[in-house]
């Protein structure tokens, strides 16, 4: 959700940090930061930035929020603290149309992701300074915002390596070891994917459905969970495979109240290949 | 003056929201009284009438769809209103057909279903509808302005002022995460002296269940604003404040409140 930043003092930059000193690509989408630390992405990611169409989709806004972004991780960074960036997506933001179209894709990475980040690395920027100052009762109150943020980033992380555009395999179901384990845990491809939609259909409120391995019995499982919660709060030993976000940011521009229709579409651009990689690790 | 979250407090938490999905629920409720009205599917048997099933109307808001233009749009409202606040009554309906729900109000099938926090299947669609009927009444074409007479003396009584109050239902609502409401509401029995309060809620959680009375409720639910203001909810909790919100409305509830609790 959009939260308000709050207007605070930043920390006084040292001339060293201006941004144009910092490691940025020139053109770059994203604020990055030498200690940034961002989940693994593939190569491709470099087409996002080179792409026209995605250098286009900037505007002034965003600029301006990656500026804010840029300048609140610069000054964590320069205090020795880790910060998270938003990953770039290793496709166009209309490569999924027509079953996600490219103005969702488009407000659901470069506002709602970006949110989360930037709230994430805040709320552990103060949390670090609770810690500092022994201060029990704020870091306890800090949890939520964690969770809420930093589950946003990880979970939205892993959206985006769920997805691929149809001519670079989205929508092709699983080979190998990971289809035959949907189909020996759930019967077969079709009932998995009636169990993923039934579940993602009703859940009330926001939150995500997931295919997850649980690792210790080797079993997949669909689970839901609500917000932003990490697959792993509903159980330690359960691993994310392939994940749907089910908030109506994920949707509703396009879909409006029909989430079962959004659910149907989906899987047209639901891509296997890091989930198979997961699994196959975790299964060795 | 206390903001309080409803999700906070002991029996409200989330984890409700994560340890009883609908199945969990219905399990219980066999526990319950929610049980088939066999007395009257029999008559209906015997004398071959027809049963009228659909118990709730949908009651259509208090201005055209249209009324709340340009900060409400009416393609917001014909989806909005049309669909979401539609589909929670068809589905109640079908949902209390031939139970004992079917003879209750809407407040107490709310109260019952939420169960003190073990929600059973149909709170969602009951406390959304009440929750959707409230909100259209919160709002009025050329809304906004500021309260007057008794309602703005208790705000200013228990929130310092005005603006205070603003402040608060502002931040309750941008800061409730994921889909929920921000209530101001009248508590009848206020341990601290103050009346008045801000609450927020998740999900189709409200006040009622926390024996309060709501004056006024902001949807934050992202259907309520992405087809006019996407990701910006501040920006569509500002135009609420100050374009949308019926004063006149809280002020008329407000009365009937403390009749009920004098």
């Amino acid at each position: 959700m959009e939260m308000h930043l709050p207007r605070r003092r930043l920390p006084y930059l040292l001339p060293h940090l201006l941004p144009s000193q910092l490691a940025l690509p020139p053109r770059s989408l994203l604020p990055l930061c030498p200690q940034t630390r961002s989940i693994p992405i593939p190569p491709m990611a470099l087409r996002a930035i080179a792409s026209r169409k995605t250098l286009a989709a900037l505007g002034s806004g965003l600029r301006a929020q990656a500026r804010l972004a840029t300048t609140a991780a610069a000054a964590a960074a320069s205090r020795g603290l880790v910060t998270f960036s938003l990953p770039d997506l290793p496709y166009d933001y209309g490569a999924l149309e027509p079953a996600v179209s490219a103005e969702i894709m488009q407000l659901h990475h470069q506002k709602h992701h970006q949110s989360y980040v930037t709230n994430y690395n805040k709320a552990l920027e103060q949390l670090e300074d609770a810690v500092a100052r022994d201060d029990a009762p704020a870091v306890v109150k800090l949890q939520s915002a964690i969770k809420f943020n930093g589950g946003g980033h990880i979970n939205h992380s892993i959206f985006w390596k769920n997805l691929a555009p149809i001519h670079e395999g989205g929508g092709e179901p699983p080979k190998g070891s990971l289809g035959w384990a949907i189909d020996a845990d759930f019967g077969s491809w079709e009932a998995f994917v009636q169990k993923m939609n039934a579940e993602g259909a009703a859940l009330q409120g926001s939150g995500w459905v997931w295919l997850g391995l649980d690792k210790e019995f080797k079993k997949l499982v669909v689970e839901t969970t609500a917000n932003q919660d990490p697959l792993v709060t509903k159980g330690a030993n359960l691993v994310p495979l392939i994940g749907i976000d089910v908030w109506e940011h994920a949707y509703y521009l396009q879909y409006k109240n029909a989430k079962p229709d959004y659910l149907k579409n989906i899987w047209k651009v639901i891509d296997w290949k890091y989930a198979s990689e997961v699994y196959e690790k975790e299964c060795r | 003056m206390a903001t309080a979250t409803v999700a906070a407090t002991a029996p409200l938490s989330n984890g409700f929201l994560l340890r009883r999905g609908p199945n969990e629920g219905a399990k219980s409720a066999r526990g319950l009284q929610w049980t088939k009205n066999q007395r009257q599917s029999a008559s209906s048997r015997r004398f071959g009438a027809a049963v009228i099933t659909a118990k709730f109307d949908l009651k259509p808001p208090p201005y055209p769809l249209n009324a709340l233009e340009p900060h409400m749009s009416a393609n917001t409202l014909s989806f909005h209103w049309g669909k979401h606040h539609r589909a929670y009554v068809d589905n109640l309906n079908k949902q209390i057909v031939g139970t004992e729900l079917e003879a209750k109000s809407l407040e107490d099938i709310v109260i019952q279903t939420y169960n003190n926090g073990d929600l059973l299947p149909p709170f969602n669609n009951a406390a959304q509808i009440w929750n959707h009927d409230f909100f259209w009444e919160s709002m009025k074409p050329g809304g906004g302005g500021k309260p007057s007479g008794e309602l703005l003396k208790l705000i200013e009584r228990d929130f310092g002022s005005f603006e205070k109050l603003c402040e608060e239902l502002r931040a309750a609502a941008a800061t409730q995460f994921g889909s929920g409401w921000a209530w101001l509401a009248f508590n009848p029995r206020p341990s601290d002296g103050k009346e008045l309060l801000v609450v927020k809620s998740p999900n189709a959680v409200n006040p009622l269940v926390l024996g309060y009375i709501p004056l006024l409720t902001i949807d934050v639910w992202e259907h309520a604003y992405y087809l006019d203001y996407q990701n910006r909810r501040p920006d569509y909790i500002s135009i609420f404040m100050e374009k949308l919100v019926s004063w006149d409305a809280v002020g008329a509830k407000l009365e009937v409140a403390k009749a009920q609790a004098a």
